[in-house]
Parts: C-alpha cells; sequence; structure tokens
C-alpha cells in the first residue's frame, strides 16, 4: 500500500462517535492532543523561520553585539545570488545529487530484483546489507577518511589489488577529480539500501495475477519487465528519489567529516558552505538570507516533484 | 517457456539471485567490520602498510578510549613504581602514565539522555497528535500534518542559525534539555506521521464497543488504543531514538561541553600526539552496536519507519 | 528498637557530616578551562594539581582537538556560554574577544598583582596579550609560547652513504637548511628514496583546509620570501604586498614543495597528521609548531638522537620570518568565577611555577625561564625555540579573522592542492576578498 507522506491523507474521518458520549467534546480532545505538537513545532520551527526571514534583511552578526543592526534591505540576496562562489557550491551539490540518485536507484533497484527471487536466506542478508544506512553519518564520515588514506586505507588497498594498481599512486579525498567521487561512493555505500527497501515493498506488491495473464499472453521477459514491473514499481520509485533528494540537498554531516569541502572547494555542498558563513564567519544576517534561499529552493523543488509524483500513481 | 513461472523462479536464477546478493552483502559489510577490527589493533598495527587483515588483537584501542593519557619521563615512570593493572600496564609501554578518564563515557551519557529524553516526548507528543488525527474531524487536518512534515524538509543548518539566536537568549545551549526539546521538535513529524498510520490500520469498532460500555474517549484511547498501538509505539520510537542517537549537525553547533553527544566527539578523539585510530574505531565500535541491535530487532518495520510511513509492508 | 534508634542516628550525623563538608566546598570553586586537546594541555593538567592544592578550587579541563578548537570556542563565546571559566585562546581570536568584551581586560589586575608584560617574551606580548596590537591593553596573560619549526632525521642526515650522494649531486654537505631552496633539494633528495627497505618521502608540510593548516604552513613560508599583510605606512593598504612579485614567489614554492616532496595524500593534513607522518618514519623533513618537540624528542621510533630541530630557514632575499603560533590565557567575561579565575593567572604567572611549567614541556614566555643561561642547553630544541621565537610574525588578530582566514584557506588550497589557477591569480584574489572584508568593516 503506498500513499505518499507529501500526498494529503485523504482517509475519512470515522464518525463521531464521542459525541453521545460523556465527558469531553470530541473537539475539545483533538484540541488536547494536537495542540502541543503544533505549539513545539511553532516555537522551534515557524517562529526560527520568520526570525531568519527577518535577520536577512539585516547586516546583523552574532559576534558583534555591540555593533547597530542596519536594514539593508535585499542587498543580501543580490549578493548571494551574483556569487561565484556559491553557485559553484550549488553546482557541486548538484553533481553529488544527481550521481547518488543515480548510482543508488540503479543499484537498489538491481537489489531489490535480485532479493525477489526469494533464494534461502534472503531475509538475513537483506538485514545485513540495510546495516549501513542506521549509522551515524558524522561516525561513518570520519572513518570513511580513514578507509580512504593511500597508504594504510582498506579502500585504495582494495583497488590496488584489483586492478593491480599501486594503493598510493592515487588519493580519493587528496585529488581535485576524485574527491566528487569518494563522497558519492560513500553515500552510495550507505544509503543504496533505502532505495532498495522500497524497491522491495513496490516489487512485493505487483500481484502475481497480472504476470500470470502476461504469461497467457505469451509476453516475453523483457516486455514483462518493461510493461508491468517498471511501472507499477515506478511510484515507488520516485517516492524513494523524493526522499534521497531532500536528504541529499541538506547533506552535511557526512561530507564535513570526509572532505571538510576540500580539496580546495571542489566538494563545498551548500550546507558546508551555508555554515561556513554562519557559524565561522558569523556573518548572520546574510547566512539568514542564505537559508532563506536554500529553504524556498527545496519546497520548490519539492512541490514541482510531487506533484510528478501524484502524476504517475493517478495513472 | 512453460516451466516458467513468476510466483517462484528457477533454482539457476535463485542461485544466480543469491550469488550476487550476497557478493554485495560481503562487500557492503566489509567497512564495518573493519571498523570493529581496527578497534582491537595496536596504534602500529592500524596505520601499518599494507593493510594488516591478520593482527594481534588488543584493548589498547578501548583504553585509549575511556582514559587520559600523559607523558611522563623515564625517572618519573621509575619513582611510580610497579603498574598495578592491566590497562596501566598497557599504556606504560609507550612511556605514558594515565592521566584521568577521557570525556568519552560523558558524552555517550549525554547521547542516552537526550536520545532517550526526546524519544519519550516525541512519543507522548506524537500518540497524541496521531490519535487525534486518525479519529477526529480536526480543522484543516491536510495542511496541518504536511506542514509538520514540511518541518523536516529544512537543512539543520539553515535552522539552526535562529535556534542557535533564540537558545542563546533562553539560556538553553548546551543543555540537554534544549536538545531534548530541539530532537524532539526534529522528530515529530516522523513520530506523527507513522503513528499516525499505526493507529489507522486499529479498527474504529474497538474503540465504538467501549463507549458504548461507558468508557469515556480518554478511557477508550487510554485503555483500548494505546495497548493495540504498543508494538508501533515501540517501533517509532526506536526510529525516533537511531534520529537522536546519530544526529550531528545541530549536536556540533549548538552544544559544547555540557550537553554534546557523541557522534561529534568521536571524530575528533585523538591520542598523544597523532590521530589514534584504534581509539576512535573503538568509539565508532561501542557507539554503533546499539543501532546494529536495533536495525536487526526492527527488520519487519524498517521500510516503514525510513519513508515515514508512506510505504507499508 | 534501639538499633534502629542508632542506626538511625548514624545516618543522620552521616548527613550532617557529609552536608556539612559540602558546605565548606561551596565556597571553593569549580574552574573550567579551555584550551586545544594535545600534549600541552596534558602538562598543564599535571601542573594545575599545585593550584588545586593551594587554592581548594577544583579544575576541570575542556579540551578541543585543533581542527575544531576555534569552531567550538568561538560558537562558546559567541553564544555568551558560562562553560568555560579560563580560556587559553588562540592568538588570533583576541580582537574579536577584546572588541565583543568577551574577555576581561586585565590591566587592572596585572597592576594590582605586580605582573608586568615587560617580563614577558615581547613578541608573545604582542601576538597574545595586547588589543590592538602595540597598545598596552591586555586582555591575556601570555601562557603558551609556540611557533613553526622543522624537525630534521638527524640519523638519516648523517649516514656517510646519503651524504656522499648528496654532496656528489648538490655540491654541497647534507646539512640543516640554511635557506628554502636548500630545504626543497634536501626534500627531493628523500622523495622516494628506500630508507631500511621502506619508501620515504621528502617533507611533510601543512595542507588542511577546513580550519587553518594551509594558510599556516603557506604563510610561514611567504614571509621569508618578502609577504606583507599590507603597506606599514598605510593600514589595510594590501595591493602590491599581500600579492607582491616576492609573495608570488613564496606561493609558487609552496606548491612546488606539495607537488614534488610530500607523501601520498598529504592533502589535508596539519599538526596532527604531520607528526604521524613524521613518527612513523615516513618523511625526512617535517613542518610543525614548536610544541611537538618534547613529544618527538621521547618517542621510540624516531626520539632521541634521531632528530633534530632547526627555525624556519631564509627564502631567496635572506629574509626569515615564523609563524608564530602559541596562546594567551584569559578570563572569560560570561563566567561567573572571574575572581577564582583571576587567581588561577596568578598562581600561574609566579617564576617557579613558570619554571616547572617549561620542564612539563610547556614553553613558557616568561623571560626569566628562557633567558636564564641553563635554558638553551636544558633540551635539544630549546635553542631552536629561542631563534624561531626571535623571528615571527602573525597572521591577522582583526576581528573579522575568520572571515579573512577562510579566504586564504580557500585561496590557498584552491591553489596548492586542488591546482587550480595560478599563484598570482590566488594571491590576487586573496588581496581582494580581505579588501572586501575591511570594506564591510568599514576600514576605508
Amino acid at each position: 500500500m503506498l500513499h505518499s507522506s507529501i500526498d494529503r491523507v485523504a482517509h475519512a474521518t470515522p464518525p463521531a462517535v464521542a459525541q453521545r458520549i460523556r465527558g469531553l467534546s470530541d473537539r475539545a480532545i483533538a484540541w488536547i492532543f494536537v495542540a502541543p505538537s503544533i505549539v513545539l513545532l511553532l516555537a522551534i520551527n515557524i517562529f526560527p523561520l520568520i526570525w531568519t526571514i527577518r535577520l536577512s534583511f539585516t547586516n546583523f552578526r552574532v559576534n558583534r553585539p555591540n555593533e547597530p543592526v542596519q536594514f539593508v534591505g535585499l542587498r543580501n540576496y543580490l549578493n548571494i545570488l551574483t556569487d561565484e562562489d556559491i553557485w559553484l557550491t550549488m553546482q557541486a551539490t548538484a553533481h553529488f545529487l544527481i550521481w547518488t540518485i543515480v548510482l543508488q536507484v540503479l543499484i537498489g533497484f538491481s537489489l531489490a530484483y535480485l532479493i525477489n527471487k526469494k533464494f534461502r536466506g534472503n531475509d538475513l542478508w537483506t538485514t545485513l546489507i540495510v546495516l549501513p544506512m542506521m549509522l551515524s553519518p558524522a561516525v561513518v564520515g570520519n572513518f570513511w577518511t580513514f578507509l580512504y588514506q593511500p597508504q594504510i586505507g582498506l579502500f585504495n588497498y582494495a583497488v590496488g589489488f584489483l586492478t593491480g594498481a599501486d594503493p598510493s599512486s592515487f588519493s580519493m579525498i587528496g585529488d581535485t577529480s576524485l574527491a566528487p567521487w569518494a563522497i558519492i561512493i560513500v553515500d552510495t555505500w550507505m544509503w543504496t539500501p533505502f532505495v532498495m527497501l522500497i524497491c522491495l515493498a513496490g516489487l512485493r506488491s505487483i500481484p502475481n495475477s497480472i504476470y500470470e495473464a502476461a504469461e497467457c499472453d505469451r509476453a516475453s521477459n523483457w516486455r514483462q519487465f518493461w510493461t508491468i514491473t517498471i511501472p507499477m514499481v515506478l511510484p515507488f520509485l520516485m517516492l524513494a528519489i523524493l526522499f534521497r533528494g531532500i536528504e541529499n540537498f541538506k547533506m552535511f554531516d557526512l561530507v564535513v567529516q570526509l572532505t571538510g569541502g576540500g580539496p580546495g572547494s571542489i566538494t563545498e555542498l551548500t550546507s558546508i558552505n551555508l555554515k561556513r558563513e554562519a557559524f565561522e564567519k558569523w556573518r548572520t544576517g546574510y547566512a539568514s538570507a542564505y537559508a532563506v534561499i536554500l529553504f524556498v529552493t527545496v519546497f520548490g523543488l519539492a512541490s514541482i516533484y510531487v506533484k510528478a509524483l501524484n502524476k504517475v500513481k493517478q495513472r | 517457456m512453460s516451466s516458467y513461472s513468476v510466483t517462484e523462479p528457477s533454482a539457476r536464477q535463485k542461485w544466480f539471485a543469491g550469488t550476487l546478493v550476497v557478493l554485495y552483502a560481503v562487500i557492503t559489510i566489509l567497512p564495518l567490520l573493519w571498523i570493529i577490527g581496527t578497534s582491537f589493533k595496536s596504534p602500529s598495527d592500524a596505520i601499518a602498510y599494507p593493510p594488516k587483515t591478520f593482527f594481534q588483537p588488543t584493548l589498547e584501542g578501548y583504553v585509549n578510549l575511556f582514559t587520559t593519557r600523559t607523558r611522563v619521563t623515564e625517572e618519573q615512570l621509575k619513582q611510580m613504581g610497579e603498574p598495578t593493572t592491566w590497562y596501566d600496564r598497557l599504556v606504560r609501554k609507550d612511556g605514558l602514565i594515565i592521566a584521568g578518564p577521557s570525556r568519552f563515557t560523558e558524552r555517550f551519557y549525554n547521547s542516552v539522555i537526550i536520545g532517550f529524553g526526546s524519544t519519550v516526548l516525541c512519543i507522548v507528543l506524537g500518540t497524541a497528535a496521531a490519535y487525534a488525527f486518525s479519529r477526529f474531524k480536526v480543522p484543516l487536518k491536510d495542511d496541518l500534518l504536511f506542514f509538520i512534515l514540511s518541518t523536516r524538509m529544512m537543512p539543520p543548518i539553515a535552522v539552526a542559525i535562529p535556534i542557535f539566536l533564540m537558545f542563546r537568549s533562553l539560556g538553553l545551549n548546551d543543555t540537554h534539555a534544549g536538545m531534548i526539546l530541539l530532537y524532539t521538535a526534529v522528530n515529530l513529524s516522523l513520530s506523527v506521521w507513522l503513528l499516525k498510520g499505526f493507529i489507522d490500520e486499529i479498527p474504529i469498532e474497538y474503540e465504538e464497543a467501549a463507549l458504548i460500555d461507558g468508557y469515556t474517549r480518554f478511557q477508550a484511547f487510554y485503555k483500548v488504543v494505546l495497548p493495540q498501538a504498543a508494538t508501533g509505539i515501540a517501533s517509532t520510537a526506536i526510529f525516533c531514538l537511531i534520529f537522536a542517537w546519530n544526529e550531528y549537525a545541530f549536536a556540533v553547533l549548538l552544544t559544547s561541553g555540557t550537553a554534546q553527544t557523541a557522534p561529534p566527539f568521536i571524530p575528533t578523539i585523538i591520542g598523544v600526539g597523532g590521530q589514534d585510530w584504534p581509539a576512535v574505531a573503538a568509539g565508532a565500535t561501542l557507539f554503533l552496536v546499539p543501532v546494529m541491535v536495533f536495525t536487526i530487532l526492527l527488520r519487519k518495520h524498517l521500510l516503514r519507519g525510513i519513508t515515514f510511513g508512506a510505504v507499508r509492508k | 528498637m534501639k538499633q534502629m534508634l542508632l542506626s538511625s542516628t548514624v545516618v543522620i550525623g552521616a548527613y550532617f557530616a557529609i552536608s556539612g563538608a559540602a558546605g565548606t566546598h561551596a565556597e571553593a570553586a569549580e574552574l573550567t578551562l579551555c584550551w586545544a586537546a594535545w600534549d600541552p594541555a596534558n602538562a598543564l593538567v599535571e601542573l594545575s594539581k599545585d593550584f588545586e592544592t593551594k587554592s581548594g578550587n577544583t579544575m576541570k579541563f575542556e579540551f578541543v582537538p585543533w581542527p575544531n578548537f576555534a569552531d567550538r570556542m568561538l560558537n562558546e563565546l559567541n553564544s555568551g556560554g558560562k562553560l568555560c571559566d579560563l580560556m587559553i585562546g588562540d592568538s588570533q581570536w583576541i580582537g574579536g574577544a577584546a572588541e565583543n568584551g568577551q574577555y576581561i581586560k586585565l590591566n587592572d589586575f596585572f597592576d594590582k598583582e605586580g605582573i608586568k608584560m615587560s617580563d614577558f617574551i615581547p613578541a608573545t606580548v604582542v601576538g597574545y596579550a595586547e588589543w590592538p596590537k602595540n597598545t598596552p591593553n591586555y586582555w591575556a596573560l601570555p601562557a603558551f609560547g609556540d611557533v613553526v619549526g622543522w624537525t630534521y632525521r638527524k640519523d638519516w642526515f648523517s649516514r656517510p652513504e646519503l651524504q656522499a650522494e648528496f654532496k656528489q649531486k648538490y655540491g654541497r654537505d647534507l646539512a640543516v637548511p640554511k635557506t628554502f631552496a636548500e630545504l626543497k633539494d634536501i626534500a627531493e633528495f628523500f622523495q622516494k628514496r628506500q630508507i631500511d627497505g621502506k619508501t620515504v618521502y621528502g617533507a611533510a608540510i601543512y595542507t588542511e583546509r577546513g580550519s587553518e593548516g594551509i594558510t599556516m604552513g603557506a604563510m610561514d613560508v611567504l614571509y621569508s620570501f618578502g609577504f606583507e599583510y599590507g603597506n606599514p605606512k598605510k593600514a589595510y593598504e594590501l595591493d602590491g604586498f599581500v600579492n607582491s612579485a616576492d609573495a608570488v614567489k613564496g606561493l609558487e614554492f609552496y606548491k612546488a614543495l606539495y607537488d614534488c616532496c610530500t607523501p601520498p595524500g598529504h592533502s589535508d593534513a596539519y599538526m596532527s597528521e604531520d607528526i604521524d607522518a613524521y613518527k612513523s618514519g615516513q618523511v625526512a623533513l617535517q613542518m610543525n609548531f614548536a610544541f611537538t618537540w618534547p613529544g618527538i624528542h621521547v618517542d621510540a621510533n624516531v626520539g632521541g638522537d634521531k632528530s633534530g630541530y632547526f627555525p624556519n630557514p631564509a627564502g631567496p632575499t635572506g629574509i626569515q620570518f615564523a609563524q608564530l603560533g602559541g596562546q594567551g590565557i584569559s578570563v572569560v567575561a560570561a563566567s561567573d568565577k572571574q575572581k577564582e579565575a583571576l587567581d588561577y593567572i596568578k598562581w600561574f604567572a609566579q617564576p617557579e611555577i613558570q619554571k616547572k611549567w617549561w620542564s612539563l614541556g610547556g614553553y613558557s614566555a616568561l623571560r626569566s625561564v628562557v633567558e636564564d643561561p641553563g635554558f638553551a642547553t636544558s633540551q635539544p630544541y630549546a635553542q631552536t625555540f629561542l631563534d624561531s621565537m626571535a623571528i615571527v610574525k602573525d597572521f591577522w588578530a582583526e576581528p573579522s579573522y575568520a572571515s579573512l582566514l577562510q579566504a586564504s584557506q580557500k585561496r590557498f588550497h584552491d591553489y596548492v592542492v586542488a591546482k587550480q589557477g595560478t599563484a598570482q591569480d590566488a594571491l590576487d584574489g586573496l588581496a581582494e576578498d580581505w579588501k572586501d572584508i575591511f570594506e564591510d568593516e568599514g576600514k576605508y
């Protein structure tokens, strides 16, 4: 059963039985139950958001309490949108986003397809495969710097063993052309199981009767795959892409531990860049504008995507 | 062609699929095993070239994780007499003495406090809200549910700027209470959405019967719905816990000494002089074990948890 | 019944005893001192035991590793946190901490207690205590003198076969380099050489991106090539100084050194990575702060006679500078225990404590310690430390130092490690970045 988390919940509300019953009215109970959550979210999410928007029009700096705060209009926004370096971090983020999604979808779907062949012990192996994604990304990122060490790291040694290259002849983190792939490899290692699980749910939701009907029509395996399996799994796959997309747009912990944005600024994703502006340079007003731009981007992209997802589902 | 059946793949297909999946699983699990293995290496074995697969296991990494050591001169060392415990002996051979406990225990303890505190709060608030959303006509319900979810889409660094300011003026920076509130707010979307799904699945007839038997709404919720939703609540709780356990960005920006959790701490473990990989690995291993155990326990609900209840199995 | 009564009396008695004890303890404070997590910090823990016994206060320590130190501690200061009562903060923070009221001013305290800044090494007073620089406004007491210098493998340098080969190749003896050009020759000579069956490399230098690593390393070289932070006669005039032809040559040299003579994967190395590389016997030369020397001296692999120390060599025109490190100790303005914190500084400033500080591996900045006739020979690295401290130069200590540092980190790493653009581009860009920052600050 699939119902997108973004799509509005459309279950019929059960009949209001309680009207007849003593005690508080349903309406009162409903409010009592919902209010604390809403209050907390207003306090910790919405109020700060409004504050951020307000700050984004000022030159406020947290570390300069003695300086007067000035209203600077749209200057922060203009500075950000015309800053080449920020566009470079956007490009780095896009590169990371696109390739992690492509790889994770390909590998994740293939794995799910294979696991769905229901070989003996598939449950055990599935659980093992899933382990990496439950770990703390910061700890994982930190440890992968060790695995990527050219001389002592397992990764380089394994690559050297398989290809015959000298393990110390390349540095995944230090080389400009390899570093973007270093972060993609670790993210893919960690999150492919996520896509795999969702695909598996999709594959298992396809009723056998559809394949049996196709058999009767003597449709080839290849044809069945493209006309039944793929379309039926597509909504699930799109959901997986949505989740991965949002998560990797926010990506910070794993990459900051792994490369710290280097070499140079090759792997400086937007979140890392934003952190430098906000918590190292302490340009609070500027960073707030930056944050608002990121909000708008992620909400905009996500809602366009959700529209597309709903269309696919309705087919 | 006729022997082909979709419901039951052929033995050859199974063998082929099984081999590939096992191969992938082995490759993917290797880095994890390497972390655990490194935690039992001596510092020199850990940075040996080429990497050592077989080595003399030692607990040095764990000793280094839990202690701070200091270098002393040979004369001082002689004055101090024989080491009394096995861990003293272990560090003495490098010309060091144990100066005291490290901060790891505190950080781990903070992770436990903040993790469990936020989980409990999150489940209490989330269950109530989820029940209301599931059973009642709440005005603007869809918008509220979407609003709750959307709070999870914001990059944590962006959220952290105003939170930092707000906590600073409230004195919540670097406190357990502040982190618990923050993690609760972040996790609330997960908890509401997951629990709503679980509660939706409990037939409404049970409550109606209870109401007719003279229970109040509260009693029906408490005595009928909660026990029915116990499994769902338990697995939601574990998902909230895992998130709070693994969280890094807020922890690194909003805590420093008192309330810092383990994830920002582990990468900063260094020994005397250089990076102490066995100690880092030991910290990582101890930190990862609970999550691994939970993952195995949770495998039935895993999918639901990681997709906010969007996909159920 | 009687027994019960008795036991409750005991319990009550014990309760009063405990609360009484707690009462007396309540007057003694628990002070938290924040510093970087490194060898000297452990020595300070040892040293501070004396303060605990004498004052009755207890000391707690919060040590953060270097790559996270500035981040964490500036966050703490800016959030007005009360974690640290005493802060041994990095020299460059002093401007911001002073102007934003994060440290308390120590002039009155120094006067009252008879602590004289003229008793400390002048470079450390300017570097760690003063803001604005070269004015008698003190925000810290120099606590730990530090400077970038070099460590080399004395045992390798003294091998006859290597000496002969080197002499034949370069026409001079294999000895401590006097200039950076000589240093590079030596690094090249050792690069990928087989020594005792192991491949070794030339030099471990600073290349770290995240905090301040590559800036500290590159600047250490750039100074001696003629780099200036600005026009000495006109403040904040950068063009032609930051990006002078000499500075460009210096940065080109740093990149050449990185390209030719560092171990594989040396793209993100700072203090601890360099120590690792040196201690594991991978490199012949190591650039690092002086704080590492006591640890190297007693190291099982490379300690004792196997290692020697030398100050930063001179540049092509004979100018010789070294990057200043080190810190002063300050009292955090947000702390509730300022009185006890000042007591600690008073205790720490005593000559005999400073002497003990040096013996434990802490580089005292007190002149009576370092000018003692026995000092230079007290440790094999002591003379090098003194020579280095005489030629120091430091990075900006402006309130906007973090932004200035971020700019240099990016420009240097982009050019040296990520191989983008030329040295001229990097320094022109840096001058632009810095001018923008100063413009923002209203300096023009």
